[in-house]
């Protein structure tokens, strides 16, 4: 008897080591980027760092203001949500409610496989493609900008907002369809009138988690957004928050090297305030 | 008595397996029809044909005829949606939506067309007063459905399905996860209801039959057994199955 109870407490011990390896993690990562990322802002001053909006790390008089960075981040994301949310959501609609068995299998399958593809084979895509097909449709000098990357990043946050969408679409109990459709509504009607409404949380979650994939996004961004630390315009060349740190960190030091860190830190910052709103909607789509 | 649903001949399949067999049944208007029968004879099955509900579940085959007010509801030209809102339906289980009660009752006439706040702010208070729930939540129309008691939301699916303004009440054991008392509020409300609609209940109380049906349906493996006023069924049943079933002899 004594032996068994032993060997639960041993086993129920390891478990919990493992989850803690991951929260150990995360507040390692944490701790790093604070301590890596203040000095900086110190040297520079918040205000200055945040909202000056010239970025000339190796000119002989170094500005390190990061507000371009800050803006394309957020203007991006916005652009990819309200391009991609649209067809992500009707698309999960379509597929949760409507769609014949085989249509459904086929797309659903597609949206998998383009939740795997690597996203530098987006940005190779894009780059070859896209791009160019901006240059000559918009007669502008150089495609690789702010629209491209808006293009590339709604296309990849597809998958994350139609999965979500369509869980917490078919978590609708069918008893509500039955009743919209009992008092003589039709199908459609009753998804957009009853289902969807009921499964408002959980398709909230589902934009917020495209939210966290768009402005998270580095390589693909960097291959189609041209890189240069411009305030953001639709058709010029930018640099996000992303591509800031990964663009210069191979060859930065100093000082430069520590805004790097610190740019970092408000990116991770931007996360963890999406994260917090993305568990607020679960939690609330529980409910 | 006018008869405002006449059903001939009618067969019912899911996939290979029948449900319905030559059923007949002509149900009289205004009056209340009970369908009682073990589980699985059918009386479900049944009563979501007369709505067409079956049509939503796949490999659903139907052969046969049934008249709504002379019309055949299986013709090609029949509108669904609005065969549905003449023959409304309340469910085994209560299910509001998942939002205000005033919204719940004006969700069908919405769907319907009707736009004028005045005019919802009408059928909404009239739909519950019919329902016998108007007194308890007249303060409580902007509250979520969800937060009343499970009585209370079954009468307001009623009050739900009364909003349409149908002719015919199909009630799928509506009080069956219901408390006694809850029960006797619906079983109370559906004796006023006969006044102005037709209802056809699905019931596995046999007392429930007894009180509120004037006329009863005994269902036994897919077939109409028997069909006749209630007082001379449970007194006097013609087929010896369906003693033995309301001698609860089985079932």
């Amino acid at each position: 008897m004594k032996k068994q109870r032993a060997f639960e407490d041993f086993v129920h011990g390891i478990f919990l080591f493992l989850g803690l390896v991951t929260v150990g993690f995360v507040l390692l990562i944490t701790v790093y980027l604070v301590i890596a990322g203040i000095p900086a802002i110190r040297e520079i001053g918040i205000l200055n760092f945040l909202f000056n909006i010239k970025w000339a790390s190796t000119a002989s008089e170094p500005s390190y203001g990061i507000l371009p960075f800050i803006l394309t981040s957020v203007y991006g994301t916005a652009g990819a949500i309200i391009l991609g949310v649209p067809v992500g959501f009707l698309t999960s609609v379509y597929l949760a409610k409507l769609a014949p068995e085989k249509i459904r299998t086929v797309v659903s399958g597609a949206v998998s496989l383009l939740a795997g593809i690597p996203s530098v084979v987006y940005g190779l895509v894009g780059m070859m493609v896209l791009v160019p097909g901006i240059r000559r449709l918009f007669h502008i000098p150089d495609g690789a900008s702010l629209f491209a990357a808006i293009i590339v990043l709604a296309i990849m946050i597809l998958p994350s907002i139609i999965n979500v969408s369509i869980t917490a679409l078919e978590a609708v109990p069918r008893e509500y369809e039955d009743a919209s459709l009992a008092l003589g509504a039709t199908p459609v009607e009753t998804y957009f009138r009853v289902s969807v409404p009921a499964a408002k949380s959980g398709i909230a979650a589902a934009v917020v988690l495209g939210v966290g994939r768009a402005i998270g996004e580095a390589m693909a961004v960097m291959m189609v957004s041209g890189n240069a630390p411009n305030m953001p315009e639709l058709f010029g060349s930018v640099r996000f928050l992303t591509t800031a740190v990964a663009s210069e960190m191979s060859y930065s030091s100093g000082l430069q090297r520590q805004a790097l860190f610190s740019i970092a830190l408000v990116l991770f910052l931007f996360i963890m305030l999406i994260n917090a709103a993305l568990n607020f909607f679960l939690k609330r789509s529980k409910e | 008595m006018n008869e405002i649903i006449k059903v001939t001949d009618l067969n019912l399949w899911y996939g290979a397996a029948q449900a319905l067999r030559h059923v007949n049944l002509n149900i009289p208007e205004k009056t209340i029809t009970a369908l009682i029968g073990p589980s699985g004879c059918g009386k479900s099955t049944f009563l979501k044909t007369l709505n067409r509900m079956n049509d939503l579940i796949p490999n659903v085959r139907i052969s046969g005829e049934i008249l709504y007010k002379g019309q055949d509801i299986f013709a090609r030209d029949v509108d669904v949606n609005l065969l549905r809102k003449e023959i409304g339906m309340v469910f085994q289980k209560p299910n509001p939506f998942p939002m205000s009660v005033y919204d719940n009752i004006a969700y069908g006439p919405r769907t319907h067309g009707i736009k004028s706040r005045a005019r919802l702010d009408d059928i909404v208070e009239q739909s519950l007063k019919d329902a016998a729930i108007w007194d308890e939540i007249k303060n409580r129309l902007k509250k979520n459905a969800l937060g009343l008691s499970g009585g209370q939301q079954q009468r307001l699916c009623i009050a739900r399905a009364l909003a349409v303004e149908p002719q015919v009440l199909l009630m799928d054991e509506p009080t069956s996860a219901l408390d006694p008392i809850s029960t006797s509020k619906i079983e109370e409300l559906c004796m006023q209801l006969k006044e102005k609609y037709t209802i056809i209940t699905v019931t596995h109380n046999m007392q429930q039959a007894v009180r509120i049906s004037d006329k009863t349906a005994f269902f036994l493996l897919g077939e109409l057994v028997e069909f006749g006023d209630t007082e001379k069924i449970f007194s006097n049943p013609a087929d010896k199955r369906t003693e033995d079933y309301i001698t609860g002899r089985f079932g």
